[in-house]
């Protein structure tokens, strides 16, 4: 009796992708970010971002080992939506906010859904809407940038958000992120060499970001705003990079994702114009999240050879 | 003529080459002392032996027939004696007689044997279906039939399908440097008695010896243009080369030719054009050798039958070698149970995979990266036809156009998840088509 070979149906390939490849790439992409924030507002932004992304891994293993699910942690999704949290806070927040917020995200929205791939909306974003409406105070409190070099100690030197001023803000500062906001969201430089990182690594299709941009660019400008300082400021440049992008809440076709980026684009615009809130990526993006089966539906591929089928270009 | 570029591809996916056995001119493999020749190496109705046990065989004798129209008839690689009729069971998991023959070792040819009379589009198509010819990149179609297309004189492109984008497989690359002339010749046969307007020679871009050899060997009267494709596999697919180097959609549920189209692989387009000259049936053909374990790769000129353990031997490669061994390329081949299973018709490799290679990631969650759609050819859904499948949602199977899958496996290949995106299809297409049964 010869030996046995390994029968399998075909194909016998597999690529190098890897879902924690993937992850991995992105995490990359946050780390000039990180980077600059922690320049601007001290280790405590660091601090920050390492307890929600080991809180995120840590919630996930438990709520996967109580739901007798096999454990994920090493596809660092966990990792990913922890850091976009902390990115989305404001460094002076309490860490047990951001703890809260860890366990909305990975239980609630995430793993209550079924986990990766299975979640409607976006966990790092429902948490910090989840925040910013539970505890507007902690969420609305700025650092202004080196902040902690003051002698008065980091709680004292607030700041409002350049949101409530775009059009008389620094437009230089907008774009280092000189500026005073969340942990991940002032340095519109340090996003965008992530977000090239990304798209050259293919992780995200570049046209997401630029359509989303693009919509509010056009819209703020329309409304006679200073549309340059609307890209800059805020939680636009890491929301459409990093949020407006995430494969499990945004459509699956290009087609589809460029609808949503438009849809992204025109609601912040609404609420930063006309809205009681200065900032409006988070919820234009979870309304998206919320559309996106819809969008899905309409976006289906047409099969090659069928009546009006894609014809490649 | 010019080499021009193809202008529009559909999707695919990006694979190592690994055409190592590029440079190596064919070696003559020995004649093996036994052959197994089953007497179904073709799409359609298998054949009957027209042999017994005892009967003494020789090089192009014809050994298998089938009154079906559907079915091309077999003939003897070696010169010998049957020593009996056994039942084959092919790696597919289908079963059939086969003709078992121990060579002489002197390859007496058949003398009847002779030069095919073409004279008319009848005589050709005759002629290649008395040659036993069958699609010698993949599936074995019988290449008569396609050629007796109802409406041929409809059909208005020839595509040569040289785009060869498995890995490793250079048998068709091979074919056209070693037989140009016999290439030459074939398509002009096709060209004159299938009332052909214009050929295209598609030939993937990783291949220029290739294209520059075929744009030497024809004349500006003959109508063919070299195409260079992007190397993208599935390039070679029917549908992918028809769009690609013709030009030509073919619409869903519809053969190339209702389109105006006709796709022959190379090797097969070269083989009618040795058979108009030497009447010798299709008894051998030329077989890539290699993998990622193979350490003298290369390709063969082998005897149909012969057990494709005496060609590893021959190419140095043991047993404890490989774990996993494959029929064709590494993206579409048929695994394997047994070395001891014989070269057939459609068989242009062998590609030995390593135990590393053999073994493949388990599938996890789907992220909805959407890279199986824009990797897909036909531009399918695969993540959301797996869905479908698991829940038996026969509706959307039917909306998403399962039936389309070319089984290429892209999907599988660049799934992140691992998921078996290909696998899954291959079970949907069954199941639509068992339940259609039921419902006629």
């Amino acid at each position: 009796m010869s030996r046995q070979l390994v029968v399998s149906p075909s194909p016998h390939l597999r690529s190098a992708n890897t879902t924690s490849n993937i992850m991995f790439d992105v995490i990359l992409a946050l780390f000039p970010a990180l980077f600059v924030s922690v320049i601007y507002f001290g280790w405590r932004a660091l601090l920050v971002t390492v307890v929600c992304a080991a809180s995120c891994v840590v919630f996930e293993y438990l709520i996967r080992r109580i739901m007798k699910r096999d454990n994920t942690i090493s596809d660092l999704s966990a990792v990913v939506t922890g850091m976009l949290l902390a990115f989305n806070l404001p460094p002076s927040v309490p860490l047990w906010v951001a703890v809260l917020g860890c366990f909305f995200a990975i239980v609630i929205v995430k793993q209550l859904f079924g986990g990766i791939g299975q979640n409607f909306a976006n966990p790092a974003i429902s948490a910090r809407i989840m925040l910013f409406i539970s505890f507007p105070v902690y969420m609305t409190t700025w650092l202004r940038p080196f902040a902690y070099q003051y002698s008065e100690g980091v709680d004292t030197v607030a700041s409002a958000t350049p949101l409530l001023a775009v059009n008389e803000a620094d437009t230089l500062a907008l774009f280092l992120g000189n500026v005073p906001g969340c942990i991940g969201e002032v340095s519109a430089l340090a996003l965008l060499i992530g977000g090239i990182y990304l798209a050259v690594r293919r992780v995200i299709h570049p046209l997401v970001p630029l359509v989303f941009l693009g919509t509010v660019f056009l819209f703020t400008w329309a409304a006679g705003d200073n549309p340059l300082n609307h890209l800059l400021a805020g939680g636009l440049m890491l929301g459409a990079v990093f949020m407006a992008t995430d494969y499990a809440t945004t459509p699956a076709t290009l087609e589809g994702k460029l609808i949503f980026a438009v849809g992204c684009g025109l609601v912040t615009s609404l609420i930063r114009i006309f809205g009681s809130y200065p900032e409006g990526v988070s919820f234009s993006i979870l309304l998206m999240n919320l559309l996106t089966p819809l969008i899905d539906r309409f976006t289906m591929t047409r099969p090659f050879g069928t009546k009006g089928g894609n014809v490649h270009g | 003529m010019p080499i021009i570029k193809s202008k529009r591809d559909l999707p695919g996916v990006r694979v190592r080459h690994s055409k190592n056995t590029s440079e190596g001119a064919t070696i003559l493999l020995e004649t093996p002392e036994q052959v197994i020749i089953p007497m179904q190496q073709h799409m359609g109705v298998p054949c009957e032996p027209l042999v017994k046990k005892g009967d003494a065989v020789l090089v192009g004798q014809k050994i298998g027939e089938s009154r079906e129209y559907f079915s091309v008839p077999i003939h003897a690689s070696c010169s010998g004696t049957v020593a009996e009729i056994a039942v084959y069971h092919s790696p597919t998991g289908s079963s059939c007689k086969a003709v078992v023959i121990d060579t002489d070792g002197q390859q007496s040819l058949d003398p009847s044997l002779h030069r095919p009379e073409i004279a008319s589009q009848q005589d050709f198509i005759q002629a290649v279906r008395e040659s036993g010819l069958v699609g010698l990149g993949g599936a074995g179609f019988p290449t008569f039939v396609k050629f007796a297309y109802k409406d041929i004189d409809r059909v208005h492109t020839l595509v040569v399908n040289g785009a060869e984008c498995e890995p490793y497989i250079t048998s068709d690359y091979r074919a056209f440097l070693e037989d140009t002339e016999h290439i030459v010749e074939g398509v002009r046969l096709i060209r004159k008695y299938l009332t052909i307007d214009q050929v295209y020679i598609g030939i993937e871009d990783n291949k220029p010896a290739a294209m520059e050899v075929m744009e030497k060997a024809f004349a500006p009267e003959d109508h063919v243009t070299v195409v260079r494709l992007k190397s993208l596999y599935p390039q070679g697919a029917e549908k992918s080369i028809a769009y690609a180097a013709g030009g030509v959609v073919v619409e869903k549920g519809k053969l190339p030719a209702d389109c105006g189209v006709i796709v022959a692989n190379v090797s097969t387009v070269a083989f009618i054009g040795k058979y108009s000259r030497d009447g010798i049936p299709l008894i051998s053909r030329r077989v890539t050798v290699d993998g990622d374990c193979v350490k003298q790769p290369g390709n063969f000129r082998v005897p149909l039958g012969t057990p494709i353990r005496f060609l590893l031997e021959q190419c140095g490669v043991g047993e404890e070698d490989y774990a996993k061994a494959l029929m064709g390329g590494p993206m579409m081949g048929t695994p394997l149970t047994s070395v001891d299973a014989p070269v057939i018709k459609n068989n242009n490799g062998i590609t030995l995979l390593s135990e590393k290679a053999a073994r493949l990631a388990e599938p996890t969650a789907c992220i909805r990266c959407g890279r199986c759609i824009r990797v897909c050819p036909m531009s399918l859904m695969p993540a959301r036809l797996e869905k479908a499948y698991d829940r038996r949602d026969m509706e959307s199977l039917e909306k998403l156009c399962v039936d389309l899958c070319i089984n290429c496996g892209c999907c599988t290949y660049t799934c992140p998840a691992k998921r078996h995106l290909a696998q899954k299809n291959q079970l949907a297409k069954q199941l639509v088509r068992e339940q259609s049964r039921k419902k006629a």
